[in-house]
């Protein structure tokens, strides 16, 4: 929108609007210049978020064609059809008309200069039609094709793939949530020394790039026999992690001293306070956190890739997904319900879940 | 607001006394709960980050392929790097992709902030929702989606183009076209970025507004004194996120252009010479040298930022 020019210094803001200069909305009563406002800015957004999303329509409607359907120009899966009319099956063509008019005919009796074609709709009547059959486009319905979900289901072994990822993204989530929570307390509720060093530590984990540390991590898990096993994916959750860290302490903070400092009073270990005063408040935030790691498991590509690679049956979806893609790189349909299919489960947790989810991230976002 | 970054220990005695064996206690306990972390901290940063920077000065091979086990050579790694071509032209690749990127990955964000926090906008969590959608989608689905849609003949971005009579360019395969599609595709993942930046504006107090307003401020002016100053330190913790990301940037060029970053390198980042340097011809002493030297190049562009960050982040507003 354009930038307002400046204009009634010291004007209160209730004046501003009585004031509006008389110009294309200057007629206009308040209720119905804020509904144009409105519409104005929704359809902007509406606009932006379509083209922003049309890859994804792009994946469905591809997902949906055969392989005839790629080649022809329909953005639609749509094929050309048939009518079966007194047990003869006719093709269906659209034919213009000299009134500009075009109808969707079948074509019964061919010819040269001149083809016969009927309704589909009423077949009993014919219609002469003067051109050459042979140049009319040919009639195209609506003809998803939902066979490619199966294939993809079969040749990604998409059961397999999901329990493998399921199992890896649980195990982690656990070792994440135990960890972090335990991290975070110690951090938000007790003096230590060296705590702003150990707050430091976190950030820097934070900026370095994971690659510095890769090749002595993946020479040590080679080593003690952890390449090709689940561990390397797993075990580093049970060490916390900084972003959850200072989630989870962010969240301990606001939380009020009174109770866990009465149930300490009472003789309440530490521990005990944690698990029955802080947690049952703090319930959002380790959902956050434990959502987050699971998306974050779901997506994995690198990590499984190198620790896993050549073990068909541990591998999660991303892997398998990667090399479904370079196998079968030309059958377009698919690929696209390939990716589809490994999308729909973190797309409808998100969908579900959005609320705690995108709340997480708002906390997460304060912490700078 | 915490500022993590100053590590503020200002957090009152839990309730266990402040002196003696109850402030020994306390701290005993706090030392305990924080072990994993610890001990996360030794194993999976410092002893690797030791490690590899040991072995940057040693030919280490990943699995030992002439036979000679692992010996010392100096600075030769290092050396190395300056006179490598793939190295050269992997800085140039990042360096051009991140000149084009941290503008979009600041500028978008924002703005979608912006339009999901207008009081004009209908549904705001709906579409909230929706512009998070696309960072959703698994990394490997979301490269396979982009790689068939910007196909030069069947995608529907070359389609469109091609009905509306500009003509198409081959988005992934031309050597000019490889990093502006690539910053395409990372409008894909600015999710995150969305979403802090709406929690920023929302965090900007009204009254700030009025006041301005009653100064006579205009859209632009309320925007550069008030909105931009309350939201820099936000700004920033994006800019750094960012920075570290194309530091690792590697995994969308990887799925789509190889590691080689076709077509003809012109997609071969920096992070893309150490894999196949590592990974492929297992030579992971130089990887190792080629990870550090990443690693403090990154490091000192941090601190170059966190050095700017006096000049335009303001805390002063921030309220504990």
């Amino acid at each position: 929108m354009a930038v307002m020019p400046m204009r009634q210094k010291k004007t209160p803001p209730s004046l501003l609007t009585a004031k509006e200069p008389k110009g294309s909305f200057g007629d206009l009563d308040l209720p119905t210049k804020r509904f144009l406002a409105k519409s104005t800015v929704t359809l902007f957004a509406l606009m932006i978020v379509l083209a922003y999303l049309l890859p994804l329509g792009f994946m469905t409607v591809t997902a949906l064609k055969s392989e005839a359907q790629i080649s022809n120009q329909a953005i639609l899966p749509r094929s050309p059809t048939t009518i079966t009319v007194e047990g003869e099956e006719l093709e269906i063509f659209e034919v213009p008309f000299d009134d500009g008019s075009t109808q969707t005919l079948a074509l019964l009796r061919p010819g040269r200069e001149s083809s016969v074609f009927v309704n589909p709709a009423d077949p009993d009547v014919e219609i002469e039609w003067t051109g050459r059959w042979r140049t009319l486009e040919r009639g195209l319905v609506l003809d998803p094709e939902y066979g490619n979900f199966a294939d993809a289901w079969g040749a990604l072994d998409f059961v397999l793939a999901v329990r493998n990822t399921g199992l890896i993204a649980g195990l982690g989530m656990a070792g994440t949530v135990i960890a972090s929570t335990l991290v975070a307390y110690g951090l938000s509720r007790f003096r230590m020394p060296a705590k702003k060093l150990i707050l430091g530590s976190l950030v820097a984990t934070i900026i370095l790039p994971g690659f510095v540390t890769l090749v002595p991590t993946y020479a040590l898990f080679l080593q003690i026999g952890w390449v090709g096993t689940w561990l390397p994916l797993i075990v580093p959750s049970f060490f916390g992690n900084a972003y959850n860290v200072f989630l989870l302490r962010q969240f301990f903070l606001t939380i009020p001293r009174d109770l866990d400092e009465a149930a300490s009073i009472d003789g309440a270990s530490p521990l005990t306070t944690l698990i029955t005063i802080i947690l049952p408040q703090a319930k959002g935030a380790v959902l956050a956190v434990s959502l987050f790691h699971f998306f974050f498991a779901w997506n994995d590509f690198l990590s499984p890739l190198i620790y896993l690679a050549g073990k068909q049956d541990l591998q999660p979806i991303s892997v398998k997904l990667y090399e479904f893609l370079g196998l079968y790189d030309t059958a377009i349909p698919l690929v696209q319900a390939g990716a589809m299919l490994s999308m729909s489960i973190p797309i409808l947790v998100f969908l579900f879940l959005q609320k705690i989810f995108l709340g997480g991230i708002d906390l997460s976002g304060s912490l700078k | 607001m915490t500022t993590i970054f100053t590590g503020a220990d200002d957090l009152p005695s839990s309730g266990l006394g402040a002196s003696g064996t109850l402030a020994r206690r306390e701290r005993r306990w706090g030392l305990l709960f924080v072990t994993p972390w610890l001990l996360g901290l030794l194993f999976f940063f410092i002893i690797p980050l030791s490690a590899s920077l040991a072995m940057s000065f040693t030919d280490f091979e990943l699995v030992d392929q002439d036979g000679k086990g692992t010996s010392f050579v100096g600075l030769d790694n290092w050396q190395r790097i300056f006179e490598d071509p793939d190295v050269s032209n992997g800085l140039w690749v990042t360096f051009k992709f991140a000149l084009m990127f941290l503008p979009v990955s600041t500028l978008l964000p924002l703005g979608a902030a912006y339009l999901l926090t207008s009081k004009h906008l209908w549904g705001r969590s709906f579409f909230r929702v929706l512009f998070y959608l696309p960072s959703m989608v698994p990394l490997v689905a979301a490269m396979i989606i982009w790689r068939f849609y910007l196909n030069a003949e069947s995608g529907w971005l070359a389609r469109m183009l091609g009905r509306s009579g500009i003509g198409s360019p081959d988005f992934l395969g031309d050597p000019n076209w490889v990093l502006p599609s690539l910053i395409l595709i990372g409008t894909w993942g600015i999710g995150n970025g969305i979403i802090i930046f709406i929690a920023a504006l929302n965090g900007v107090p009204k009254e700030l507004y009025e006041a301005a307003e009653i100064d006579g401020a205009s859209r632009w002016n309320k925007f550069r004194d008030v909105t931009w100053p309350m939201i820099s330190p936000i700004t920033f913790y994006n800019l750094i996120i960012t920075l570290v990301g194309l530091g690792q940037y590697f995994l969308v060029p990887f799925i789509l252009n190889g590691v080689e970053g076709r077509p003809q390198g012109a997609s071969r980042f920096y992070t893309m010479v150490f894999f196949q340097e590592t990974f492929s011809f297992f030579q992971a002493g130089y990887g190792t040298a080629l990870a550090w030297a990443m690693f403090i190049v990154v490091f000192f562009l941090t601190v170059l930022l966190f050095w700017s960050a006096k000049f335009w982040v303001h805390y002063e507003f921030e309220e504990r």
